[in-house]
């Protein structure tokens, strides 16, 4: 079954055309990677389909329902989990605390005026911090923790909304290259086993085509080409708007 | 209405447009390029004011606009060369903060130098005639001001357009990194903008003198309709500026013209909220750059066992004060826990909340006018109208903070400021209500708490309960929700938080609070006045959570004590008490920007 489904979503900032028709799908449990070089327009779909921007034109099926219109929260609490490409956590409190900010809203018990904040030492939090192997730094502030750390703690923050689709933007900008595999490799373990669908985007060609199941392919709002890793790595015009330009980098 | 004096109401409106605009543009010039909200532009408008009449008598009236104009411009690039300058770095409150220092010192400077009458202006020489406009009569010099409103605009677009000076105006707008990189000398390219937009506020006090006699209290009512104006108009755009002057002066003058003078109040709101909720940043505004990233601020540290220790044995101390102390002191103690209660309730939403609140004290002055209109009007309880009251204060709270949690940062600051110049406004112009500008006397609690330590001992039981909810509420789940909402507003949202229903509760919370402050205050004096929720008392509010350091848990309540204590030494002796307070605000901004507590810190 589909979990998310995109037709001829469209988006401009002025006159520049930041996603112009796009259309893909991703079923539960599978790794969709999309890649393009900056500026193509990955992070302005992910906004999208997480309800913080407005389409121009096109749709957005979240489990073949319409959610167009449905503002992030809402879509949250459908299923729909997100992490952002500079990764937003909450600066003020701790790690635990972060993630039971998470859980509670889930549960929709954060609105309780007088009770005591208590689930930062809760088992499912301590879980789900052991899950990304932030567990030691349970009682740190955020504010102090290394960047890569912060990426991981925004990954517990969206598990622990329970969500069946997850968008990651770059989940492992700035991170060491042993790191990103790693973190890769336990994003598609948590999917696989939970069936949960993950869209992410990301610039080290190596970790997408060792962990997607599929890539889509985005250069100037377009999508130029889709396919399994092995395919997409084949296509011509993939080479030339993006990895060729890769190659000439590196 | 017949047709020819819908055209006289038109023509009224236009009038009134032309200065609003000017002031308003400039504050918008100014914010554009600096991203400071000047909130001493109306003060500048009403040295504008103040300056023509007394030059005007001296070198006549067409001498004496433009003169006063230049003046103001010159004052306000001394203000900005002074005091700007060293801020534009600093986080958006400070700045805040210090151009309302700057409001307070220029109040008591026009007390000073011209006295608390209102000052008349002459007529203008050559335009004190009236002309026949659709059968009725139409003053020559309302006319004028009609060609000089669109003329100024014309003015700044050609400036802005056409001049080398005027491109680097409009690129520091748009990229201030650009403008940067073009070689733009931003110190004086800054310098110059803050005195352009002064200019224009002192041009546009100076044009009003034949039409409105200037007054101390313009300053207020000036910022408060250019707020309306920006924020309805377009931070940073001028022509929106145009067109929200002329949409607002054009509703006020079609209700006056109407005879429902008291529906001009209304009228603005109901502008705004359609305008807000169609175009969240104005007619012709740009969605804002969102606040600068990381700046988080580190977590309340969850009350230590020395501070539980040393807050119990305070409260024991109070209780056991009546037993040994005379009235004086239960006096200045009684006021000191009612200020401590509303520095924690404005802490609530300026700590945990991140919103900025410049009007705080309209919740606590609707708390007190309900307090004192229910025991005298409806001749409720003592006790009744204590507990009612601050659900007025509540509830207006509730009305304004839809408004200010639907806009951010400066913007939602502006709006705060505009709202308590309302209710103010409301208070003193419902004279048959509030009893307008004398307040109402007689307003006295039960017999049974008429005694002083019965009274202390009431404030002592009410305050110390409502700042512990406040303080437990921001250890609360609510409270966690609403520091997640301040920290990442995007991934509180993306976590499934509703960002501004929590801020709206959090809001008509500490207006509630606010409000049971205000109505014990009410009761402890007798009497209240328009004071009671004017601007002064909000900067008492800011001053004493700034005091005591934002980003504390107790230091608002310490910060209380101390300012009312001084307050209470100095204001016998000190005659200009606003301009003491402006230099204290400046003091704690360009000194000690993270308040009293933070010495306190830094040294453990
Ligand atoms: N809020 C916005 N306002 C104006 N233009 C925008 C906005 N957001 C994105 N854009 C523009 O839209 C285009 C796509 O940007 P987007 O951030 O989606 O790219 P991206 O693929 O995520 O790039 P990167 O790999 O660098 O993260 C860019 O040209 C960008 O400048
Ligand atoms: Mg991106």
């Amino acid at each position: 079954m589909n979990m998310l489904a995109v037709k001829g979503l469209s988006k401009s900032f002025g006159g520049v055309r930041a996603v112009e028709r796009v259309n893909f799908s991703v079923a539960a449990g599978e790794l969709l990677a999309m890649i393009g070089p900056n500026g193509a327009g990955k992070t302005t779909c992910f906004n999208l389909i997480n309800g913080q921007l407005r389409p121009d034109a096109g749709e957005i099926y979240f489990e073949d329902r319409k959610i167009q219109g449905l503002p992030p929260r809402e879509r949250c609490r459908l299923g729909l989990g997100r992490t952002f490409q500079v990764a937003a956590t909450f600066g003020s409190m701790t790690a635990s605390e972060n993630v039971a900010v998470a859980r509670l809203s889930r549960e929709r018990k954060l609105g309780s005026l007088f009770t005591s904040f208590r689930g930062s030492s809760g088992k499912e939090t301590r879980a789900l911090l052991a899950q990304v192997g932030m567990e030691s730094q349970a009682d740190r502030p955020c504010a102090e923790l290394a960047y890569g750390d912060l990426k991981r703690i925004e990954f517990a923050l969206a598990l622990a909304a329970r969500p069946r689709l997850l968008l990651m933007d770059e989940p492992t900008a700035g991170m060491a290259s042993a790191e990103r595999g790693e973190l890769m490799r336990l994003v598609a373990d948590i999917a696989r086993r939970e069936n949960i669908a993950v869209l992410f985007t990301e610039h080290d060609m190596d970790v997408v085509f060792r962990h997607a199941d599929r890539v889509i392919v985005l250069a100037d709002g377009e999508l130029i080409a889709q396919g399994t890793p092995a395919e997409v790595r084949a296509d011509a015009q993939v080479r030339r708007v993006y990895l060729g330009e890769e190659a000439a980098h590196a | 209405m017949s047709s020819s004096s819908v055209l006289i109401q038109f023509l009224n409106g236009l009038a009134g447009a032309s200065s609003l605009f000017m002031v308003a543009a400039g504050l918008s010039l100014i914010f554009g390029v600096t991203r400071v909200v000047n909130f001493a532009h109306g003060s500048l408008y009403m040295l504008g004011m103040y300056l023509a009449v007394w030059l005007a008598e001296r070198v006549g009236f067409w001498a004496a606009v433009p003169l006063a104009a230049v003046a103001v411009g010159v004052i306000g690039a001394l203000a900005e060369i002074s005091v700007l300058r060293r801020i534009y770095k600093a986080p958006e409150l400070l700045q805040l903060l210090a151009t309302f220092a700057l409001l307070l010192l220029i109040k008591d400077f026009a007390l000073w130098a011209w006295g608390p009458e209102d000052m008349l202006g002459p007529r203008a020489p050559g335009f004190t005639g009236a002309v026949e406009i659709a059968g009725g009569a139409f003053p020559q010099y309302d006319l004028l001001l009609i060609i000089l409103g669109p003329v100024v605009l014309g003015f700044l677009y050609l400036v802005l357009k056409k001049t080398r000076w005027g491109i680097l105006v409009r690129a520091a707008t748009e990229d201030r990194e650009m403008a940067g990189a073009l070689g733009v000398n931003q110190r004086w390219l800054f310098t110059g903008v803050f005195a352009l937009g002064a200019l224009l506020a002192g041009l546009g006090g100076a044009l009003q003198i034949p039409r409105e006699p200037a007054s101390l209290n313009i300053d207020l009512s000036v910022i408060s309709d250019a707020f309306v104006v920006v924020v309805i108009g377009g931070l940073g755009s001028i022509p929106g500026a145009f067109l929200a002057a002329l949409l607002i002066a054009e509703a006020k003058a079609f209700c006056i013209g109407l005879g429902y003078s008291q529906a001009t109040l209304v009228i603005e709101f109901v502008i705004m909220a359609a305008v807000l909720v169609v175009r969240p940043w104005g007619l012709l505004g740009r969605m804002p750059v969102l606040a600068r990233p990381g700046t988080a601020e580190p977590p309340f540290a969850r009350p230590s066992l020395r501070l539980r220790w040393t807050l119990a044995i305070v409260a024991a101390a109070l209780a056991l004060l009546p037993v040994v102390s005379g009235g004086y002191t239960l006096v200045l103690l009684t006021d000191m826990l009612i200020f401590a209660l509303f520095a924690a309730s404005l802490h609530f939403i300026m700590g945990p909340g991140g919103m900025y609140s410049f009007g705080h004290a309209a919740y606590f002055g609707l708390g007190a006018y309900a307090a004192g209109m229910l025991v005298l009007r409806e001749k409720f309880p003592m006790e009744l109208a204590l507990a009612l009251a601050p659900f007025a204060a509540g509830f207006a709270a509730l009305v304004f903070g839809w408004f200010c949690v639907r806009l951010s940062g400066v913007y939602s600051a502006m709006l705060t400021l505009a709202f308590a110049q309302i209710a103010w406004s409301a208070v003193f112009q419902w004279d048959a209500l509030t009893g307008g500008s004398n307040g109402m006397v007689g307003v006295w609690p039960a017999p049974w708490l008429s005694s002083k330590p019965a009274y202390y001992f009431l404030t002592l039981l009410v305050c110390a309960s409502g700042i512990i909810f406040l303080w437990r509420m921001i250890y609360s789940p609510f409270g966690h929700a609403l520091r997640a909402a301040r920290d990442s507003p995007l991934r509180a949202e993306a976590s499934g938080i509703d960002v501004r229903a929590t801020q709206w509760e959090a809001f008509a919370i500490a207006g509630l609070a606010a409000g049971v402050a205000g109505a014990l205050y009410a009761f402890s004096k007798g009497s209240i006045s328009p004071e009671a929720l004017g601007i002064q008392r909000s900067v008492d509010g800011l001053v004493m959570v700034m005091l005591g350091g934002i980003q504390t848990l107790s230091g608002p309540v310490w910060g209380a004590a101390l300012f009312t204590w001084l307050q209470d030494a100095a204001a016998r002796n000190v005659d200009y008490w606003r301009a003491a307070t402006g230099i204290v605000i400046l003091a704690l901004v360009l000194v000690l920007p993270r308040g009293v507590g933070s010495l306190l810190q830094a040294r453990q």
